[in-house]
């Protein structure tokens, strides 16, 4: 057993690291989990990243590995590492509740694709992270359950949806995470928690038994503190799932092989649009200071323009509240998830459970994508959301031709107070302005740190590729780190 | 544009959604708020662009026709909040 000094030192170091250690046989499976579970002791009374956490469940599995390795098996490229996982993941028999009391008693018969791959890998599923209700959301606020604290400034919230996932990771509660991105879900709290967050292309990852909220957007994606945990996780969890039929059939590149390797003749795009009103002095600062780490390292900026940009934010809140509406559908209070006491007939039945079940958020969305694709509004509404929707791509695909990466603020503004925007759901909306084509294109996209404000809190970096560019995005977040040591800190909640 | 009562509550019964008063109002508030932005879009010259649903190039994509192992009736039962046997319940629908 490792001293308590040591143990919380151990928390602080990044995935890769701890793999290796567990590889070398210096450190065991059961010793890090115990680190980690020490440190949600510690920690989670403030920060409240977790909806729940089976502490016998986590020891019992890294026993379980210890023993394996001990015996000599082949344990896999994960084996040992504890993973976060945000609560809208389906882990059979373990409670997977979307932050919602429509799901609060929900044990999925089944475990998503991802669990079962990050399980072959060794890894040690560890717990369920909060999330704002059914993925909707950018602060975690609308989690029926908890606000998840930022571990930067405790009075501000960790970004959303995949807050608690983001969390875990910069409060050193769990080396690695996952989280789903539909409009910038994952980017967005790693930005603000001062963490590496990645968005794989539209159909690298399954998004079989990942709770649906807008099916055309969502992906998983991995949190760490750095690109080579990153990229770790992101091996571990894509490649083709035929029971996902989005998923494609390719090959699943080497994302570790070449990843110390810097790009050379890089192009990195500059997006205007990118640098407008509503941008944080201090976030642009930042960024252009990352952007000059590039110019120094050989890389070539390219001023670019994406037209179709200032429409995003209004196509994304069509389609995906158009395609929210249709997944959301299923909870009828009849198959699974709350059902009404009342006495009530079949559609009261429906409407009644759901009326109960469902925050405030989830139905304003059910409700606007209700109107977007009812009788007389579909064609003024969701189907020109749709033809913006191909433009944006165009744009991209534009772009794409000029640069390598595209760089720019993942978000406008650092972590904002809890209460700030819950008031006013455009403002919270307009907060993924950066992050939501992205997903309406379908492309890949990563957040990595790139400095703090004066106030102390984490600024992130976005670079976007086309499709299927991860290895270019995790080379190119290499190269920043190799430069910068903003990936190495660590909040004083965890240091002091 | 200004959403109505009448037209919220429209809405909310075609998403089977019952709805406070309270909610009401705000919903109709916020939502009309919201509709006002994404207006902007009717205004983007899009003649000739084809809708895009999704990313990738797939289409029609199915499994091989065997049959496979699939959840057993207890498992898929086992969330159900009523249940009679090997049946979910519902209010009677017929009198």
């Amino acid at each position: 057993m490792p001293a308590p000094d040591d143990a919380s030192s151990l928390t602080r170091l990044p995935a890769s690291e701890l793999v290796l250690r567990l590889r070398q046989g210096d450190l065991s499976a059961v010793q890090l989990a115990q680190a980690y579970l020490a440190a949600c002791d510690r920690h989670e009374p403030t920060l409240r990243a977790f909806l729940h956490l089976d502490k016998q469940l986590v020891l019992d599995r890294a026993t379980a590995i210890d023993a394996r390795r001990q015996a000599g098996e082949s344990v896999g490229a994960l084996a040992g590492l504890p993973v976060a996982l945000k609560d809208n993941l389906c882990q059979k028999g373990v409670l997977t509740t979307c932050a919602s009391k429509m799901l609060q008693n929900f044990r999925p018969p089944y475990n998503a694709t991802v669990i079962e791959r990050l399980e072959a890998a060794g890894a040690v599923c560890f717990g369920k992270t909060n999330l704002d209700e059914f993925a909707m959301g950018s602060s975690t606020e609308n989690s029926a359950f908890q606000t998840t604290r930022n571990p930067w400034d405790p009075e501000r919230i960790p970004g959303g949806s995949s807050g608690g996932s983001a969390a875990a990771v910069a409060g050193c509660l769990a080396p690695l995470s996952l989280g789903s991105d539909t409009g910038g879900s994952i980017r967005q709290p790693a930005s603000l928690c001062g963490i590496v967050g990645l968005k794989p292309t539209y159909g690298l990852v399954s998004r079989y038994g990942l709770v649906a909220f807008a099916s055309s957007l969502d992906q998983i994606g991995p949190f760490a503190h750095d690109a080579t945990g990153a990229a770790l996780l992101l091996q571990a969890i894509a490649g083709h799932d035929p029971r996902d039929t989005t998923s494609l059939n390719q090959p699943v590149p080497d994302y570790l092989a070449d990843l110390d390797q810097p790009l050379a003749g890089l192009r990195v795009g500059v997006a205007r649009e990118f640098f407008g009103e509503g941008l944080d002095p201090q976030v642009e600062q930042a960024v252009r200071t990352a952007l000059d780490v590039y110019k120094s390292q050989g890389a070539t900026l390219v001023d670019v323009s994406l037209p179709t940009s200032p429409h995003a934010v209004a196509t994304y809140y069509l389609v995906a509240t158009a395609e929210a509406s249709s997944n959301l559908a299923r909870y009828d209070g009849v198959h699974f998830g709350h059902r009404t006491e009342r006495k009530s007939n079949l559609i009261e039945l429906y409407s009644r459970s759901r009326g109960e079940g469902f925050g405030a958020e989830v139905k304003r969305r059910i409700m606007l994508g209700t109107y977007a694709l009812s009788s007389g509004y579909i064609d003024a509404y969701y189907l020109q959301s749709l033809r913006v929707r191909r433009l944006i791509l165009e744009d991209f695909q534009q772009v794409f031709r000029q640069c390598d990466v595209l760089a720019g603020p993942t978000a406008p503004t650092a972590a904002f107070k809890v209460g700030e925007k819950s008031a006013d759901p455009l403002s919270m909306y307009l907060s993924d302005i950066y992050t939501i084509s992205c997903n309406l294109a379908g492309i890949s996209g990563i957040s990595i740190p790139c400095g703090f404000t004066t106030g102390g809190l984490p600024i992130g970096l976005q670079l976007q590729g086309p499709q299927f560019a991860e290895s270019t995005l995790l080379r190119a977040a290499r190269m920043h780190e190799k430069a910068t040591d903003w990936h190495t800190r660590r909040p004083a909640l965890v240091t002091g | 544009m200004i959403l109505s009562d009448e037209q919220v509550r429209w809405v909310a019964h075609l998403a089977r959604l019952e709805l406070t008063e309270v909610e009401l109002t705000a919903f109709g508030g916020q939502l009309s708020s919201i509709m006002n932005y994404v207006d902007q879009l009717r205004a983007v010259p899009t003649e000739g662009v084809e809708p895009f649903t999704h990313a990738l190039p797939l289409v029609n994509v199915l499994r091989d026709d065997i049959v496979a192992p699939s959840l057993s009736a207890a498992e898929a039962l086992a969330n159900a909040p009523a249940r009679q046997g090997d049946y979910f319940t519902v209010p009677a629908v017929l009198e």
